[in-house]
């Protein structure tokens, strides 16, 4: 698979550079930069009691002093008088709505004129992403595969990816509900970004560990003011990664899980998790690789048409609408949907994962259901079938 | 603008039974709107709008309210019988509304309490949606139902399309207009999970739990929410009164409320 945007991160080239240390200041000035490059910066803020992405006007916008606390189905953000700005694992808003917004108009048409024209691709200044989580850059990564030009290419998904400036922030807090070890997407970050930071606090301010990614990246911390990284500011880096391990909670065992559930779809587990499921999609939507929309033509009474597309969910029974009715129209049938799409069937279709393993679905189920535990149930039934044949295989 | 796009130009009544008025009010709320619409439809029964009448057949009726007395039930055959589609408004019309309490409580202890003369007063035992005795062609959910969703309803039957009304949960517009869940946040309980959307997630947008005004999502699973909100700290008799509000005669909100119910395990 050729690399859709490249972006080499720490493998040779610009890469090669070696790391530079900046302080908070050095962060503010980063941000700056990127502004006067004519980026509109965008990065974690305190919104609504949760970490989300909003734009950013330097370093007094981050969430420094916040901290949260996950688990199944549950999440709480605190405020800390602590000068850690990136203390936290991701929050339910994820890069996908950046990338790609709930909402949108494909095209529209007049009465008269009825030739679709194009919207004009977003008009707006390009996108640069301060302090996204390793997962969060690997998700895009997914999502380049599946809208950015593997069999199709999403014009309006391409067109706010070209150009997109990325500064990561490896992560040294996460929730119980993260298991990106297991999927191989963090805690630390290998690729795919143009800056890498690591926040290194110690008994002093923090300071922050920068990794060049890209030319671009490099030119960028050129403009700052910085000191080399140093023996100890690198063990610290590593000691920040190994904690952060620790500190994960289970994962999930991903040898052979395509194969797995692929034997397993008539496993009675799928009924279990029915019955605790509400069908309302909300694991769907906080999932940053979730790509599916609906295509909806609206018409107005001055005889104009509108295409316009929203996110939508493998949850919605329409999802599976063909003609005579949906192909899905049980819960236990869409939790499966979800499940084997996600871990199992996404690799034969995108060649990944289809999950970075960022807990979101997870922390945001409003019933806690657990995507690792269902996975693991299923581990431990392997091949057990369901006690009755099902009709229509519902 | 003098006639739809497609030149059709129906006629358009508007029916009234049990109700408040407020989801045919919304039809007036279409400020921007009305002026086209009036070009495009010709309004042969409004009453909120002019007492002229045009006499049937229409091609389409709203119908808002329940159905609460038998003389209702025969003016409601009447109105299917001279009307091509039939359209319900509200939740009222789709679910029995807040009158359909009465399906829980015997009815004449209310009407004595309420009124001085009760045997004045003829009404049915039970508060009915208008689906259980005539043949709807579309449910428009809500209490009330939203301008947006009526005028998406009237725009497609003029273009001959289907409503672009879908009948997923309340939480997918929540997260797509980027509230974060209170559920999950340990906010306050919300019935948004079991909820049909079209509100446009607006309560939980200001920090209220969904009261469920647009009835049960399709495919609901209420009783996975009643548990949620039991394990939660909600006492059964709330989770019963939750359950219990615009849309209580709908059956999996009705079963819902039956099972925490210290009063009535039916
Ligand atoms: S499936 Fe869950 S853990 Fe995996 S990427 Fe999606 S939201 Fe994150
Ligand atoms: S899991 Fe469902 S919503 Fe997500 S990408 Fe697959 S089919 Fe779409
Ligand atoms: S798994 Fe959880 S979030 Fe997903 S549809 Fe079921 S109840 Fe909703
Ligand atoms: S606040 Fe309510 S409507 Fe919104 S996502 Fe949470 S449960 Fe659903």
């Amino acid at each position: 698979m050729p690399d859709l945007f490249p972006q080499p991160g720490g493998d040779g080239g610009a890469g090669s550079k070696p790391a530079r240390v900046v302080d908070r200041a050095g962060l503010d000035a980063v941000i700056r930069s990127l502004q006067s490059r004519g980026y509109r910066t965008v990065g974690p803020t305190v919104r609504d009691r949760a970490i989300s992405l909003a734009e950013i006007s330097g370093v007094a916008d981050l969430p420094q002093g916040w901290h949260d606390s996950q688990s199944p189905g549950s999440y709480r953000l605190t405020p800390g008088a602590d000068l850690e700005i990136f203390g936290w694992a991701v929050g339910a808003d994820s890069v996908k709505r950046q990338l790609l917004p709930p909402r949108e108009v494909v095209w529209r048409a007049g009465a008269q004129d009825l030739v679709p024209h194009e919207e004009p691709a977003a008009g707006l200044a390009p996108l640069a992403l301060v302090g996204v989580r390793p997962c969060e850059v690997a998700a895009l990564g997914i999502l380049d595969r599946v809208l950015g030009g593997g069999r199709v290419t999403d014009p309006r998904y391409a067109s706010r990816r070209e150009g997109l400036f990325i500064c990561t922030v490896e992560c040294g807090s996460p929730a119980s509900t993260c298991f990106c070890t297991s999927m191989g997407t963090g805690p630390g970050a290998e690729s795919g970004f143009d800056l890498a930071m690591t926040e290194i606090v110690e008994e002093d301010d923090p300071r922050y560990l920068v990794r060049v990614g890209s030319d671009r990246g490099a030119a960028v911390l050129d403009e700052v003011e910085s000191q080399p990284a140093t023996l100890r500011d690198e063990a610290a880096r590593q000691e920040v990664l190994a904690r952060a391990r620790t500190r994960m909670g289970h994962g999930v065992v991903t040898e052979g899980l395509p194969e797995l559930l692929e034997r397993n779809l008539e496993n009675p587990r799928w009924d279990q998790v029915a019955s605790r499921c509400l069908s309302c999609g909300n694991c769907t939507q906080v999932c940053p690789t979730c790509f599916c929309v609906s295509v909806e033509d609206i018409t107005d009474l001055a005889g104009t048409v509108e295409r316009r597309r929203r996110w939508a969910s493998c949850f919605e029974v329409g999802h599976s609408y063909i003609h005579g009715g949906a192909v899905r129209p049980t819960t236990r049938s869409r939790y499966r949907q979800w499940a084997t799409h996600k871990l199992g069937t996404w690799h034969a279709q995108f060649g990944t994962s289809g999950c970075v393993g960022c807990g979101r679905c997870i922390a945001w189920c409003p019933v806690g259901i657990d995507l690792r535990e269902e996975v693991s149930a299923i581990r431990a039934s392997d091949g057990m079938r369901a006690l009755a044949p099902r009709p229509g295989g519902g | 603008m003098s006639s739809s796009p497609s030149g059709f130009h129906p006629t358009i009544a508007v029916f009234k039974f049990a109700s408040c008025d407020g989801c045919q009010l919304s039809l007036l709320d279409c400020e921007d709107e009305l002026l086209a619409l009036a070009g495009a439809v010709r309004i042969a029964n409004f009453q909120e709008m002019s007492r002229a009448t045009i006499e049937g057949p229409y091609d389409i009726a709203f119908v808002e309210g329940s159905i609460t007395t038998s003389h209702d039930l025969e003016r409601l055959q009447r109105i299917r019988a001279t009307s091509t589609t039939l359209i319900t408004i509200g939740a009222c019309a789709t679910a029995g509304g807040i009158q359909a309490l009465r399906n829980f409580a015997d009815v004449q202890e209310y009407t004595a309490v309420v009124y001085p003369r009760p045997e004045f007063i003829r009404t049915l035992a039970t508060s009915t949606p208008i689906a259980e005795h005539v043949r709807v062609d579309f449910e428009l959910r809500g209490c009330p139902i939203n301008r947006h969703q009526l005028l998406e309803v009237i725009t497609a039957a003029l273009a001959g399309r289907r409503p672009a009304v879908p009948r997923h949960s309340v939480c997918a517009e929540c997260k797509q207009r980027g509230t974060t869940c209170l559920l999950v946040a340990g906010a306050t309980p919300c019935l948004g999970p079991v909820t049909q959307a079209g509100c446009g997630a607006i309560c939980p947008a200001v920090g209220r739990g969904c009261y469920g005004c647009y009835g049960p999502a399709e495919a609901a699973n209420p009783s996975a929410l009643g548990d949620r909100l039991l394990a939660g700290g909600m006492a059964p008799a709330d989770v019963t009164r939750w359950f219990r509000t615009f849309n209580s005669a709908a059956p999996v909100f009705t079963k819902e409320s039956l099972r925490h119910d210290p009063q009535r395990q039916r």
